[in-house]
């Protein structure tokens, strides 16, 4: 660090004239901004990757699994098999990590102060939360779909070892990878609107988890009538079903389902705007 | 340009900032004095539209802060050292702040320049020193060349070297015809940095008025008076309406006259003036008087029951 203790700054050497951005060239210039505070930091870089490499890595271990113990298999398991969700299981583990990612892309701005310097630079704040909200959504669909994309294809190289593998182009297969990545954008964004809900990543954190497992498990202790009237809105109940070759049956179909929890994602989005809006920052 | 009218802040209880009201001028080095607690930081925020005042306005340029579309263009703010996330280098910090105003990416390595941080732009910002942080938040306010600027407590962490950049950078700017805010709880650094100062305790308007002007009344008028016949010259001053005092040395404390009558006293009494000295309160002293009534941690003492000075704006534009 060199100490400039010269005596007169030099003006800016003829910035363009600022003007008045439309809203569309802001949301623009937002856009590039929200970008670049994803991509600096090391930890989203290293959260996408977690999430590929857990996608990928415990598809690729059901897979084998499946592979070295499909000799020992009965009838009826052999019968019940699901080569393309078996390959892309891994989601389970994924959606956790996105999960925490999506948070963690907001919760970091209050945690680390940047929340000032953002909104100091864009005070529209819903401008500054939908194009943060719009580029971590793409983000997220593309690593998603990449990594499901690959586990599937890998999976299913394991698979054929033993001639149980399927293929893209069989019925239902592309809608339960695409699914599958659709379904981890969605719990990145309920983290997202969760973290702008709460400022705190935390507690944003153990809600993803309690939304997305606890609350399957305690479902389970319903008595039976209930539970199956409320299990299937559960979020990952409902969300899980387009990647399900042979869904339970009593769930909701695959596109209401996912629906359903993209519902929850925008509820928590939109609690969280109105405190971004309302709150003091 | 920055037009505060009436402002409130309330937290809960708490009323952060009372009724309060000044302007930041062109041209000119307002240096923003208070204890702590006293509503700064507070006023600071609000300016920039992260707090939504309780009441009152704030105008920046003629206009609300938040409808701005290019704000880092009309006004730079230094709020506080850290508004950075500890795993993002300088450079991206500053970058992204640049493309959501429009700002061309060449700017960045230019103030990156200017504040001395050309050589560590691409480290982790949680890896620098307190100095350095607040040499990165003071970049992030010159980005956009606005007119005006505020900083929180710009030397806060700086080294003596530091401090001098700081306060050439405030007074070149200022001379530049821009509007300069700067909040200190040094009043030494405010005397050789501001042109005018805006001084407040528990939220309220205490003085609004040049450094001059700010130490003359403070100081009260007291003159220093030695000479041949001190008794016979206490006495003619006593007569004349003066409380006078006996120091230590055996000077004479004279309050209640200006030093040009004191001199009158003493040539009607025939008495030798050794020495007549006019005092001049610091700007310290003269803040700790001021203030000393609206200090936080003497908030038990009950409100309404503080000195004049704390109720009447001294020297207020309005």
């Amino acid at each position: 660090m060199t100490a400039t203790t010269g005596p007169a700054p030099a003006p800016a050497a003829a910035l363009p004239p600022a003007g008045r951005p439309g809203l569309l060239a802001q949301s623009r210039r937002n856009l590039a901004a929200e970008w670049t505070k994803l991509v600096s930091v090391r930890s989203t870089v290293a959260s996408l990757l977690a999430t590929a490499v857990v996608c990928i890595g415990f598809g690729m271990l059901t897979s084998w699994a499946r592979t070295a113990r499909w000799d020992h298999a009965g009838r009826l398991e052999r019968l019940n098999f699901q080569p393309a969700t078996t390959s892309i299981s891994g989601v389970f583990l994924a959606q956790l990590v996105i999960g925490s990612l999506g948070v963690l892309a907001m919760s970091a701005e209050y945690t680390t102060g940047t929340i000032r310097a953002t909104l100091s630079a864009t005070p529209q704040r819903l401008v500054m939360y939908l194009t943060k909200i719009g580029v971590f959504a793409v983000v997220s669909f593309v690593v998603s779909l990449v990594s499901v994309t690959a586990a599937f294809l890998l999976g299913q190289a394991m698979l054929s070892r033993k001639h149980i593998e399927t293929t893209l182009s069989a019925p239902g297969v592309l809608q339960n990878v695409v699914g599958a990545a659709l379904f981890l954008v969605a719990v990145s964004l309920l983290g997202l609107g969760l973290a702008a809900l709460f400022r705190h990543t935390a507690g944003a954190i153990s809600t993803v988890f309690g939304l997305m497992l606890v609350l399957t498990i305690l479902a389970n202790f319903l008595p039976a009538d209930w539970r199956a009237d409320i299990a299937k809105y559960l979020p990952l109940n409902a969300g899980m079903v387009i990647w399900q070759q042979h869904p339970e049956p009593g769930l909701l179909g695959p596109w209401t389902g996912l629906g359903v929890l993209f519902g929850y994602a925008l509820i928590a989005l939109v609690a969280g705007a109105v405190v971004l809006v309302r709150r003091d920052a | 340009m920055i037009e505060i009218r009436q402002l409130s802040k309330r937290y809960g209880d708490t009323l952060a900032v009372d009724d309060l009201s000044f302007d930041v001028v062109p041209g000119k080095v307002t240096g923003f004095l208070g204890p702590n607690g006293a509503g700064k930081s507070t006023t600071m925020r609000a300016v920039v539209g992260l707090d939504r005042p309780t009441h009152g306005s704030v105008r920046v340029n003629g206009h609300r802060y938040a409808d701005s579309r290019a704000p880092l263009r009309e006004i730079g703010a230094l709020l506080e050292a850290r508004a950075v996330h500890p795993g993002r280098s300088a450079y991206s910090h500053l970058l992204f702040l640049a493309r959501s105003n429009g700002i061309p990416r060449r700017r960045v390595a230019e103030v990156l320049e200017q504040v001395g941080l050309d050589s560590v732009a691409r480290r982790r910002a949680g890896k620098f020193s307190l100095g350095m942080g607040q040499r990165l938040g003071i970049a992030a306010a010159l980005l956009g060349d606005p007119p005006t600027m505020i900083f929180d407590e710009p030397v806060n962490g700086l080294d003596p070297e530091g401090i001098i950049w700081v306060r050439t950078l405030l007074r070149s700017y200022a001379a530049q015809g821009r509007a300069v805010l700067v909040s200190s709880h040094l009043m030494a650094e405010m005397a050789l940095t501001a042109d005018r100062l805006v001084v407040i305790g528990r939220g309220r308007l205490i003085a609004d008025t040049t450094v001059e002007e700010f130490v003359r009344r403070a100081s009260g008028g007291q003159v220093l008076v030695r000479s041949g016949d001190q008794s016979r010259l206490r006495s003619g001053l006593v007569a004349a309406g003066a409380r006078v005092t006996e120091e230590p040395d055996g000077t004479l404390l004279v309050e209640g006259l200006e030093s040009p009558q004191v001199g009158k006293v003493a040539a009607e009494l025939q008495v030798v003036l050794h020495e007549l000295t006019p005092q001049q309160a610091s700007l310290e002293q003269a803040f700790m008087e001021l203030t000393a009534d609206s200090v936080d941690y003497h908030a038990h003492a009950g409100t309404g029951s503080g000195s004049p000075s704390a109720g009447e704006p001294i020297g207020a534009l309005r």
